[in-house]
């Protein structure tokens, strides 16, 4: 009814191709952004976001990111814990050696080290591919958490080999460290979310993007009709890296504030992305978000049902936690294969006809 | 409708407010789930007990009841945060995390929020210095203290010298595996013995090639900083190689029953440290029985009554209650806030008399806190499994730990600490 594309007319190919050409999903996109930006600051607390905003934010980058690799270029990675463990090492390098510079452009520098970390691991995605490309990513990911583990360098010789965030800020306002505002931090990783997504969004639809997924779809086909895929393959690796070290950086410091790279990023968070980009849906940025969602907010809400309300056992809600997200994997997956985006995408068909199917 | 009621219900699990009462809120950040469940279990079922009896026998502390909550960490920081943040708004008196890489997250958020962390035994070592670590407590004793304890045992063992003995150390790899090596270097230049550090991947479950070079270095003694289900494995291999028991020393964490049962007999002789004494005849173990067990109100199923891990975890109730007794008394108030508790605990003093009054007499050392020293009396008792009796022994008495190389370790590391976050450091 509301929901509907007869009335409204495009005169021109911008207006034609925009990413919400319906006029209703478009208001409701500026109605989220201004719920978002507008109405959730003065309203957050301490819990909300640090137990649910943040989190599902800074994932939500991090899957689009791997969504970008995986999604748009094909290439299978199991590196994104170690990823993001170059983006938050960089970061405390910058953040201790440059104390008077910005956090903003700290969590910049780290997504770009990472970048260029993860174009050196995707060389051999030029040669191998498909899984065996998945375990020399699984490779980075070892590698890279040995590296942080073995050189004193990168903790600043710290007896424990800890990094901890120090407090640094945006515009007097700190952003990391224990005296931070819910409102502040929650704001700095938002619009990190809406700068990526918004970025991720109009490189895929770009030529970029098409080369990428053409390679994705058929790499000698891709080669035949002129996408080099020596640049398609790497750009993919640093995009995608780039958004993965931010998150990474903001993972640390912003989130956690103290991170050991073991126990942070180890192959569980490479699988737990993985796991967001293909429960959410690959090739899709909402799905990245609806993955993250999904995965950080599900077992959030099942503790807080479980113990909260209900009064059971923490180790049986921990345990039943588990058997419940799995099986609702399982059953997502099987009802709609393509993930969550794909079960959106059907919705908004059928809202299209609503009430008037025939 | 029924999407309605979901979310709502959904809602209402999200928001999870409790009411707020007068009461004291002790949050308990436990993990019975995960490779480090095994330790955790005890310690929690312990520290649950001890305030239930409380609670039933004398009606909570100083007429206040006290309520506790429980909330599962697997041992993850992530999962730490959200159990800090969800529990902090209720009045939380102090925080025990029971995991390093929590306590390394929660030091500066619950010094920012003014409440206290008790990190017995492990944590941020050089957070003794409570001139710089206004709200972080290790009392009763510290990592570094542990390694330096087991040195000293090793000393008195060996005749007064390890010159040109070789030191092995088994490490967790992480904060919690690396906090002893600085010591241990230290000692090892001060002692003229060697050491060669071996790290141990979370959770540990495969060592076989960190034993292999144990087998080919033959140290004369192993020491070994490991934590769930690391130490089982590490027992055992230690047996498959047939490493000498009785030179194979755990801290404290790596000391309980679970740790040695699955490797048989084989683990005969294995030695760890302890910090307070373990005693299944305590007269408070009776009281929990009758108070808590019987009454049907047990944490967890109950069966760890008087094992190693749940006596600490009832040791560290009990230093909790005694600090709540003792910060009521200073502010003759008995509702007392976080900020009162922190006073309450470093005004902390235990002796002989103290330990008897809990029904506990000389479960551990006697020690006094005060703001210079938040670290306790630093000792610790070496003991020795028994696979026969499937029991602990204590071998020794309480041995002191070299506080000479220690404490000049605890202000260079704290010191680092506060010109890193700009603290002052001062006990106003």
């Amino acid at each position: 009814m509301f929901y509907r594309e007869a009335g409204e007319f495009r005169t021109s190919y911008a207006e034609d191709s925009q990413t919400f050409p319906i006029r209703f999903d478009r208001w409701r996109y500026y109605a989220v952004l201004l719920v978002a930006f507008a109405v959730i600051p003065f309203i957050i607390n301490d819990y909300w976001v640090n137990a649910v905003f943040l989190p599902f934010l800074i994932y939500a980058i991090a899957a689009i990111g791997l969504n970008i690799l995986t999604g748009y270029c094909g290439q299978v990675s199991l590196g994104t814990g170690g990823f993001m463990a170059v983006g938050a090492y960089a970061c405390y390098k910058l953040m201790t050696a440059f104390p008077d510079v910005n956090i903003f452009f700290h969590v910049l520098g780290g997504g770009i080290v990472t970048a260029a970390v993860g174009v050196l691991f995707g060389l051999p995605s030029l040669r191998i591919k498909g899984f065996y490309l998945a375990v020399a990513t699984l490779a980075a990911q070892f590698f890279l958490v040995w590296l942080f583990n073995r050189v004193p360098w990168f903790y600043n010789n710290s007896a424990s080999g800890q990094i901890s965030a120090p407090e640094r800020t945006l515009a007097g306002v700190p952003i990391t460290g224990p005296n931070t505002e819910a409102w502040a931090t929650y704001l700095f990783c938002l619009v990190f979310v809406t700068l990526t997504a918004v970025l991720a969004r109009n490189l895929t639809r770009g030529s970029v993007g098409r080369k990428w997924m053409a390679i994705r779809d058929m790499d000698i086909a891709a080669e035949i009709i002129g996408v080099n895929p020596l640049r398609a393959k790497l750009s993919a690796f640093a995009v995608s890296s780039f958004f993965i070290g931010i998150s990474g950086a903001l993972f640390f410091a912003v989130y956690l504030g103290a991170v050991e790279v073991g126990e942070a990023f180890g192959i569980n968070k490479s699988f737990l992305v993985l796991f967001m980009v293909i429960i959410g849906g690959l090739g899709s940025i909402f799905g990245s978000f609806a993955g993250a969602a999904f995965l950080v907010l599900l077992p959030v809400l099942l503790k807080n049902i479980l113990v909260g309300q209900l009064g059971w056992a923490t180790d049986l809600a921990a345990h039943l936690e588990f058997v419940i997200v799995g099986l609702m994997i399982l059953i997502f997956l099987i009802a709609e294969p393509h993930g969550l985006a794909q079960l959106w995408r059907l919705t908004k068909e059928k809202l299209r006809l609503w009430p008037f199917p025939h | 409708m029924k999407r309605l009621k979901i979310a709502s219900l959904a809602l209402a699990g999200m928001m999870a407010s409790a009411p707020v009462m007068a009461d004291l809120v002790i949050p308990d950040l436990s993990y019975r789930t995960g490779p480090y469940a095994a330790g955790g279990i005890p310690f929690s079922d312990g520290y649950q007990d001890y305030f239930a009896m409380l609670n039933a026998r004398d009606g909570g502390i100083g007429g206040e009841e006290v309520r506790l909550i429980e909330c599962e960490t697997g041992y993850n920081t992530e999962k730490g945060v959200e159990c800090y943040e969800a529990t902090k708004g209720e009045g939380a008196l102090v925080y025990q995390p029971l995991s390093t890489g929590i306590t390394y997250q929660l030091i500066p958020k619950a010094t920012a929020d003014g409440i206290p962390l008790h990190t017995m035994g492990y944590g941020r070592t050089s957070a003794a210095n409570g001139a710089v670590f206004r709200n972080v407590f290790n009392y009763p004793a510290n990592y570094w203290d542990g390694a330096s304890v087991i040195v000293n045992h090793l000393l008195n063992e060996n005749g007064g010298s390890l010159d040109g003995k070789t030191l092995a150390l088994i490490y967790h790899n992480s904060a919690y595996g690396k906090e002893p090596i600085r010591t241990l270097e230290e000692l090892s230049k001060k002692h003229g013995f060697s050491l060669t550090t071996i790290a141990v991947d979370h959770p540990g479950q495969e060592q076989k090639s960190q034993w292999l070079q144990i087998r080919r270095e033959r140290p004369d003694f192993v020491v070994m900083w490991g934590w769930g289900v690391m130490n089982q494995v590490a027992v055992q291999e230690a047996a498959n190689i047939r490493f000498p028991m009785e030179n194979f020393y755990g801290n404290w964490w790596a000391g309980a029953e679970h740790d040695v049962t699955p490797a048989g007999a084989a683990a005969e002789g294995y030695k760890s440290l302890n910090m307070n004494r373990i005693d299944p005849d305590l007269p408070v173990f009776a009281d929990i029985k009758t108070h808590v067990h019987d009454a049907g109100n047990a944490a967890g199923d109950g069966s760890n009554v008087g094992s190693v891990l749940y006596t600490r975890g009832m040791y560290a109730a009990m230093l909790a209650a005694e600090a709540i007794k003792t910060a009521q008394e200073m502010h003759g108030e008995s509702d007392i806030t976080p900020a009162m508790m922190r006073d309450g605990m470093e005004a902390l003093k235990v002796s002989a008399a103290t330990m008897e009054g809990w029904g506990a007499p000389a479960i551990g050392p006697e020690f006094d806190v005060s703001c210079a020293d938040h670290g306790g009396s630093g000792m610790g008792i070496v003991q020795q499994w028994n696979a026969g009796d499937g029991k602990w022994v204590a071998l020794t008495d309480y041995i002191e730990s070299d506080a000479e190389v220690i404490d000049a370790l605890v202000v260079e590391d704290s010191e680092a600490f506060a010109a890193e976050n700009g603290i002052e450091a001062g006990c106003n």
